[in-house]
């Protein structure tokens, strides 16, 4: 992906070596989050690199699919990494951190299990800051034309013809 | 061809809006050799211009200026700036519709002798009756191409339908088939054939669908008589000492307000803007608004008691294949109070993307109950309920005078609250959606909430007394003779079917009528 490069110059070995984990889906590193194994990597520009994987493990927590792999989560959200934004997600996000504290963890990245993540997030499902996020991911996640063949779903179909020949009638377990 | 008239000719006939009203009227008219100006808020797209991708589409075609919303509907929460998903654009939501176009039934005419008194409801007998309509529906459908009338064949079924009509057969349902659409059926008639693209709402890339944006109005056009201006947004109704219309101001494409004289003036505009209009028009003389000196004017909104039923098997349906709403079952459209409702409901067929279904699902719903539902997407098949729902008069369209358009023009507020009997109604359609689905082994059912409305109806709703309504039987206003509703405003109840049959119906006549008027120099 586009924006989910290697930070450059960098080898996996030293991505990984500049980093620490961050809960158990993320590595951080300063600028950069990445996958522990280093498929993909987002050099953040406006948001704290921690604050990105956590807004990135949010995403996902808020609209979980394990089909869907953590570069759609990514390109979901990586519009609030931005100069205008990025202050008022930081804030919102240090309240996300707060609430996990105040559930007795040391912040919402740490609490390893989704229920306990989830259960951090319906305290706060009302907030305008997480109507910001999920609204936001309606279009941020399922508009990704990447995203919908893992859903089965297969898009425009005039250019090819339509169905008419291609299966519109073809049910066959009635 | 579209001949280019001046803003100064009091001799055309002024039409605001292009969709299944206005366009069809248009048209009819012109085909008369009446002269005719259309003005129209949005810009023109045809077939090549259409796009499959349901937000991409939607920024094109939809209108959506602003609006608010009050009431207790759950559209009023989940999308409180968009109350109608409707076309701003030559053909209006013709483009968008998906075809359906059934008949009202004999009794639906007459809600209030059938029915009887409904707490709540301000129901009213219209003042027309099937056997009138008859001869206008052939017309309509003549011209429309609608499947299962003539000699049109119906549509093949897609893998939505199968699933629907195995359902239904299997509750005992009979009369299920694959709809009256008025989408080409067969290589005999002027559009192409459905090529089961799918995308029906996005417009119709082929034009197999019936659309006055590339049937009616070009039709018009090429008589002489008719000139569509684009990108015109009327503002105002005008009219002189003498208590009749005279023109209407409106804001062209660049901005400028501009003054177009008339003879007479057709409102069409859907069950928003043309009671906005109304309102929006209102002077020293008409202090209400024209053409409500019975203050109903906005009142008796109606969107249709509407849901769909989405369900998951365990093996792939792959709904989106295909015509969208080409399947139906009509055994529940049928008056049986008894079932604890008056009025019926249909159930068709439809689906959406990936990217409306997490929208419209259940919107605001987050989480893996959610996710799984959207997981088992391929497996999914789906059904759209329509039914007749209550009019009530403070369901109504106001002006919201907090809130202006991008022309600084108060914009519509729309209240809406379900009556009990739309409550009613819709429990009994949710379970019986849920019972067809459970029946061809359904692992999952989901009962999903109504989408913003695309059939917007009542608010200038014809009546026999002028006390009781806003037109008379021919549409023109009980107030002003020279000022007529040509939209689905002017239905009085909404019966169960899908309106623009009845729309495009209506039209056919009121051209009839208005020629005929206007050659005997009564208007």
């Amino acid at each position: 992906m586009e924006r989910t490069e290697r930070p450059r110059g960098l080898t996996r070995r030293q991505l990984l070596s500049r980093a620490t984990a961050a809960g158990t889906a993320f590595v951080v590193g300063a600028g950069f989050v990445a996958a522990p194994n280093a498929v993909w990597a987002y050099e953040t520009t406006h948001l704290d690199a921690r604050a990105f994987a956590t807004l990135v493990q949010m995403a996902r927590d808020i609209y979980p699919h394990d089909r869907i792999p953590d570069e759609n989560y990514v390109a979901a959200v990586k519009g609030y990494d931005t100069a205008d934004a990025a202050s008022a997600i930081t804030a919102g996000l240090a309240a996300l951190d707060a609430a996990a504290q105040g559930k007795g963890f040391g912040s919402y990245l740490d609490a390893g299990w989704e229920r306990d993540r989830v259960d951090i997030l319906r305290g706060m499902e009302e907030s305008a800051f997480f109507q910001q996020i999920r609204g936001g991911l309606v279009t941020g996640l399922y508009n990704q034309k990447a995203v919908w063949p893992i859903f089965g779903y297969e898009g425009e179909s005039f250019s090819k013809g339509g169905y008419i020949d291609r299966g519109f009638d073809d049910i066959n377990w009635l | 061809m579209a001949a280019p008239f001046d803003l100064n000719d009091d001799s055309v006939v002024v039409i605001i809006g292009t969709g299944a009203g206005g366009g069809t009227l248009a048209n009819e008219l012109a085909q008369k050799g009446v002269k005719v100006v259309a003005l129209e808020a949005g810009g023109r797209y045809l077939p090549d211009d259409y796009i499959n991708d349901e937000w991409e589409s939607f920024g094109q075609l939809a209108w959506v200026d602003p609006r608010t919303t009050s009431g207790d509907w759950r559209v009023a929460k989940d999308f409180s700036g968009l109350p109608a998903w409707i076309v701003k654009a030559v053909g209006g939501t013709t483009t968008h519709w998906a075809g359906a176009s059934l008949r009202f039934q004999e009794h639906e005419w007459k809600a209030a002798t059938t029915y009887g008194a409904v707490q709540g409801a301000n129901l009213l007998d219209w003042p027309i009756d099937a056997a009138e309509m008859d001869p206008w529906y052939t017309k309509a459908e003549d011209k429309m191409g609608v499947t299962r009338t003539g000699n049109r064949p119906g549509l093949p079924g897609n893998n939505n339908f199968k699933v629907f009509e195995a359902g239904a057969k299997a509750l005992g349902y009979k009369e299920v088939h694959t709809g009256r659409m008025a989408i080409q059926s067969s290589d005999e008639g002027d559009r192409v054939t459905c090529q089961q693209t799918g995308f029906c709402f996005q417009g119709c890339k082929w034009g197999a669908k019936w659309s006055t944006a590339y049937t009616e109005v070009p039709a018009g056009e090429a008589t002489g008589n008719l000139e569509v201006r684009e990108r015109a947004h009327v503002a105002r109704i005008l009219h002189n000492e003498a208590g009749k219309v005279t023109g209407v101001e409106y804001f062209d494409a660049d901005g400028h307000l501009q003054m177009q004289k008339a003879r007479i003036v057709c409102l069409a505009g859907n069950s928003f803007e043309s009671p906005r209009l109304l309102l929006n028009s209102a002077s020293s003389m008409f202090p209400d608004g024209l053409a409500n000196s019975s203050g109903q004017v906005g009142r008796n909104y109606m969107r249709h008691m509407t849901g769909s039923v989405y369900a998951v098997f365990d093996k792939p349906v792959r709904m989106w294949r295909g015509t969208t709403m080409a399947g139906i079952v009509q055994d529940e459209a049928r008056y049986d109070p008894s079932r604890g409702f008056v009025g019926g409901y249909e159930l068709e067929t439809l689906s959406l993307g990936i990217p409306f279904m997490a929208a419209f699902l259940d919107p605001g719903a987050w989480g893996r109950e959610f996710t799984t539902a959207l997981d088992g997407y391929e497996n999914m098949a789906g059904m759209w309920i329509v039914g007749e729902d209550m009019p009530q008069e403070t369901n109504r369209v106001t002006l919201n005078m907090d809130v202006k358009d991008q022309h600084g023009l108060p914009v519509v507020n729309v209240n809406f609250s379900d009556h009990p009997n739309d409550k009613a109604m819709r429990a009994h359609a949710y379970k019986q959606g849920i019972a067809m689905y459970e029946a061809v082994g359904a692992t999952r059912v989901f009962p999903t909430p109504p989408y913003p409305s695309t059939h917007n109806l009542g608010t200038n709703r014809m009546s026999e007394n002028a006390r009781d309504g806003v037109v008379n039987r021919w549409g023109q206003t009980h107030d002003i003779a020279n000022l007529f509703i040509s939209d689905g405003s002017q239905f009085t109840t909404g019966a169960a079917e899908n309106p623009t049959l009845t729309i495009v119906a209506l039209a056919i006549r009121q051209a009839d009528h208005i020629a005929s008027e206007m050659a005997k120099g009564n208007i």
